[in-house]
């Protein structure tokens, strides 16, 4: 049975000017142990994916249809109560910006502490505080620093010990979206590590969800690729970069500039991010599709098994395009 | 900078404050048109009395000396330590009695007066704040913004009339004009504040039946005061629920309450804070009015009445009382904001 | 951008009244809170009419004892009753706005005239200057209002002016103060900047570009400065420090009111009360409605 089993998953977000879907049709699954790696432009979706994953769809936004299941489990049927017994001991969340995820008002200890009185009810303070400090030892944190406060810490170090924090528990399931993004390169990089080595420790499940599909690629074993809320194309990683499909994703990897390569033309897709207000008809990425039909324009694309557990949503994918990139 | 060292820096800015605000107060009081005295005497008495009059109060003397006497009045520690309460000058009315005596020893009323309505103001304030954040747009949240409108519109003796028609004379249950029964003698004097001397005193009874007292009047002014709160709680914790540590509180799988109460009211409450701060100065102006109201026997109900005397020295050590208290507030609620927030010190 | 830059004044304050007409009627398409300033519109505009038109309507002289029988409760003759004195309490309510509204007015229009040219000249040129004027604003504006209304109205003693006054001087750092923030933030804008190195003066600097973007600010201040001098003026009263006995007047009655309250008299104390409640309700709508609208601080 696989950890994560998602099917058909629709998100509203509903405001007075109108209802944006944020999230169409999504169906994936996820083994353990396994790194699937979510890309996309912002507004394609993934986060509000990735949040509706917990349950934690961002108010106004509503789950409308589908099924999220998590161990056989369908999450989205349990009590509000069972939800959060699952939410940071069996799927942990990563956010994007470690200057605003933790609270400015309460010593990183105390933010372990916490978390752990919250799942364990009858663990003591000192208990909770010996562990806190081994989960932060093995991060690089000094444990002299579990007295600070968050804002006493750099970014790097304030994104590690959200880390911590989410693996603090020993989860199966760890979705982090966008690590790094507000970090530099350099911290990057160790902060991916960071991430690769505490997931092969643990055996944890990964759910990588960034707008640098470089990163994406070399992390994780599977890619979705999101535009407009819908899943455009689907499969291993290696598969997607030997043999991408859908004009977006050849697109995406076209521009990804190569260091070793020295007069490059720096590419880019033309046009914009799709009003979701007011979605094209048809194939929403037909306005910056090279390689549009008629039908493109009228019909919307479902997502089609090409072989190789490769998965593609377009009427007319660029043969050429392949070629092209290095 | 460390808690220690912003204390010590904030008590001495207080300094230059203070002089400037009794400075401001003489200004106002003596350089304003109208002779005080003739006012006082409503040009009913003799020049030669005036004459007197001026001469005693020290109103004869050119500007800077009265400034002067003033200022050595006030800071005149040794003056301070004999009675107890600083020297404000005497009384228009009898010209024996100390001004000073008079205020100090009406304020602790004033003071009970303004702590309890303080409570009772935050408490609504910021549970109905809270539930409105939680009913976002719900028929719950437009009720009680409509509430904290309408109550803020109200003249606060308006409804302090009404409740005392209700409670006090239909439904006889509490009694105005005393601070505690008159059938029971007031708790030794302590801190001046009868609930709290009754306590110290071991006297629940005591406890009860000035605490009967106080709860129109501070129910009054506290319902009055509370719109302000409702309407800053709600707009802070909304903004508050919106950031991305509450989220992550919320992915952690702690509980609802947690979250709300330690995640976003404890990061929303540093403005509301420093709101109570600034809300004291509304709450000594609508004391006044809620004193004449109840006749409570506190420092309003005292400046109400010599205005009546036109006894105008005492008016204006009246406002410097005021003015000094709420100087004292805003200090107090600056130490206590840097305490909450780590962030201040650095 | 580019066009504020090349509006003249006048247009500018062509513009502001052009746009003004058409966006009372978009008002009520704004949702919940244009319609709270709309309803704030229409309470305070019908209870100044009423004031305005009383001396027309009122079916007796407000101020004439014994039109009728003494502390007569509500009636067809006297849908309000009578007063102590015998006194119609109808026509004293029509009439009874009157030193409310003008105290409020004159009291708004001298805190604008003084506090917002002080906070715009003082923002402005900035330094040492401006920090001190700045402290002094401070004080005042932390000090109790009503405390400071109280003195200078004793000092200065009865009469409309003399409340205005007092009212008004509480009120001054209000303006000062949000108009010295808007300003404060504007000044470091680029496209300031920018004006300021083409040589435009000190005074077209502030008129075109500073004044336009703190109008919004200064109009929500304006109404809840309205809403809380009627509730001022009403306190004054309530102490002892309003007007003279032989104008009719809304805060007067509901002092006078409250001595009838103990032989069961309701109603000389209720309708001014009511009258009150209703004009500082208005401006307080105008005034969050349109804060509301002025900084959508929470859009979905």
């Amino acid at each position: 049975m696989p950890l994560l089993e998602v099917k058909s998953l629709t998100v509203d977000y509903r405001s007075s000017r109108g209802t944006v879907r944020a999230v169409e049709d999504v169906s994936f699954s996820l083994e353990k142990g396994e790194t699937l790696g979510l890309a996309g432009e912002s507004g394609s979706g993934k986060s509000t994916l990735g949040l509706s994953i917990i349950r934690l769809t961002p108010v106004p936004g509503r789950i409308v249809k589908g099924q999220i299941k998590i161990d056989g489990t369908d999450v989205l049927k349990l009590s509000e109560d069972r939800m959060r017994v699952i939410r940071g001991q069996k799927v942990a969340y990563i956010f994007q910006d470690p200057m605003t995820s933790l609270n400015p008002v309460k010593k990183i200890g105390a933010h372990f502490v916490e978390l752990m009185q919250a799942h364990e009810p009858n663990t003591k303070k000192e208990d909770a505080l010996e562990r806190a400090k081994t989960v932060l030892n093995n991060l690089g944190i000094l444990t002299e620093r579990m007295n600070d406060y968050p804002h006493q810490f750099s970014g790097g170090m304030r994104q590690r010990i959200m880390i911590g924090l989410a693996i603090a528990l020993n989860p199966v399931l760890v979705i982090a979206d966008e690590p790094t993004t507000a970090l530099d390169v350099i911290v990057q990089a160790k902060i991916l590590d960071l991430l690769e080595s505490l997931r092969k420790t643990y055996g944890m499940a990964l759910i990588l969800i960034s707008h640098d599909l470089s990163i994406i690629l070399e992390r994780c074993d599977r890619i979705i690729v999101m535009y407009g809320s819908y899943i455009v194309e689907y499969a291993d990683s290696t598969e997607l970069y030997k043999n991408p499909i859908h004009p977006y994703t050849q697109g995406l990897l076209r521009s990804i500039p190569n260091i070793e390569l020295a007069d490059q033309k720096l590419s880019a897709i033309p046009g914009s991010p799709p009003n979701m207000l007011n979605p094209p008809k048809g194939c929403r990425f037909w306005p910056r599709c090279e390689n549009t039909k008629i039908i493109c324009k009228s019909k919307e694309p479902s997502l089609v098994n090409v072989g190789n557990n490769h998965f593609v949503r377009c009427f007319s994918p660029p043969e050429e395009g392949a070629k092209d990139i290095e | 900078m460390g808690l220690r060292s912003y204390i010590i820096t904030r008590i001495i800015l207080t300094i230059p404050t203070l002089l400037l605000l009794l400075t401001a107060v003489f200004v106002m009081m003596r350089v304003l048109p109208g002779d005080p005295v003739a006012l006082h005497f409503e040009k009913k008495a003799t020049p030669e009395a005036m004459e007197q009059m001026r001469h005693l109060l020290g109103l004869d003397k050119p500007l800077w000396a009265q400034y002067a006497d003033y200022i050595g009045g006030i800071v005149d520690i040794g003056y301070l330590l004999q009675h107890g309460y600083p020297n404000l000058g005497k009384s228009m009315q009898t010209t024996t009695e100390d001004v000073g005596g008079q205020i100090f020893s009406a304020f602790p009323a004033t003071l009970e007066l303004a702590i309890y309505s303080m409570i009772i103001a935050s408490v609504i304030g910021i549970l109905l704040g809270v539930a409105a954040s939680k009913a976002y747009n719900s028929v719950w949240d437009h009720l009680i913004r409509g509430f904290g409108i309408v109550t803020y519109a109200i003249p606060v003796f308006f409804l302090g009339i009404i409740l005392q028609l209700v409670f006090g004379v239909y439904l006889g249950w509490f009694r105005t004009g005393l601070r505690i029964s008159p059938t029971v003698q007031p708790p030794a004097h302590i801190t001046g504040l009868y609930t709290i001397d009754s306590l110290l005193e071991g006297n629940l009874m005591k406890f009860v039946e000035s605490f009967k007292s106080l709860l129109l009047p501070s129910l009054t002014l506290g319902i009055i005061l509370s719109g302000v709160f409702i309407r800053l709680t709600r707009t802070n914790m909304l903004e508050t629920f919106r950031l991305e540590f509450v989220t992550a509180a919320k992915a952690r799988g702690l509980k609802e309450s947690t979250v709300t109460f330690g995640y976003a009211l404890r990061n929303a409450f540093l403005p509301i804070l420093t709101m109570m701060g600034l809300q004291f100065a509304l709450l000594l102006g609508g004391a006044i009015l809620t004193e004449t109201t109840f006749s409570w026997p506190g420092l309003g109900r005292y400046i109400v009445d010599r205005i009546n005397f036109r006894d105008y020295t005492a008016i204006q050590g009246a406002v410097v009382v005021f003015g000094l208290f709420v100087t004292l507030v805003s200090l107090v609620v600056d130490i206590l904001y840097a305490y909450l927030d780590p962030r201040i010190r650095l | 951008m580019m066009e504020k830059k090349e509006m003249s004044e006048t247009k500018v304050k062509r513009s502001i009244l052009a746009r003004l007409l058409p966006q009372l009627r978009s008002l009520s398409k704004r949702g919940p809170s244009g319609w709270m300033v709309i309803v704030g519109i229409v309470i305070v505009a019908v209870l100044v009419i009423m004031t305005a038109i009383a001396p027309w309507i009122a079916p007796r002289d407000p101020n004439r004892a014994n039109v009728g029988p003494l502390r007569s409760p509500p009636s067809l003759q006297f849908p309000m009753g009578t007063t102590a004195l015998g006194q119609d309490m109808f026509s004293r309510v029509l009439l009874g706005g009157s030193v409310m509204l003008q105290v409020s007015a004159i009291s708004v229009f001298v805190c604008f005239l003084v506090g917002v040219p002080m906070g715009l000249f003082s923002s402005y040129v900035g330094g040492n200057l401006d920090k001190a004027i700045s402290l002094v604003i401070d004080a005042v504006y932390a000090f109790p209002g009503l405390v400071i209304a109280i003195a200078i109205a004793a000092v200065l003693g009865p009469g409309v002016i003399n409340m205005a006054l007092s009212i008004a001087v509480v009120y001054i750092p209000s303006y000062f103060r949000i108009v010295r923030s808007q300003v404060l933030s504007i000044k470091e804008l680029t496209y300031v900047e920018a004006a300021r190195s083409i040589g435009a003066k000190w005074y077209t600097i502030l008129l075109r570009y500073v004044l336009p973007n703190v109008v919004p600010s200064i109009v929500t201040v304006l109404t809840v400065n309205f809403a809380d001098a009627v509730l001022t003026a009403a306190g004054l009263t309530f102490i002892g420090l309003g007007v003279s006995v032989d104008i009719p007047d809304w805060g007067y009655d509901l002092t006078k009111g409250r001595e009838l309250l103990s032989s069961g008299g309701w109603w000389v104390i209720t309708f001014p009360g009511i009258m009150i409640i209703l004009l500082a309700l208005g401006f307080t709508f105008i005034g969050e409605g349109l804060s509301e609208l002025l900084n959508p601080k929470l859009e979905d």
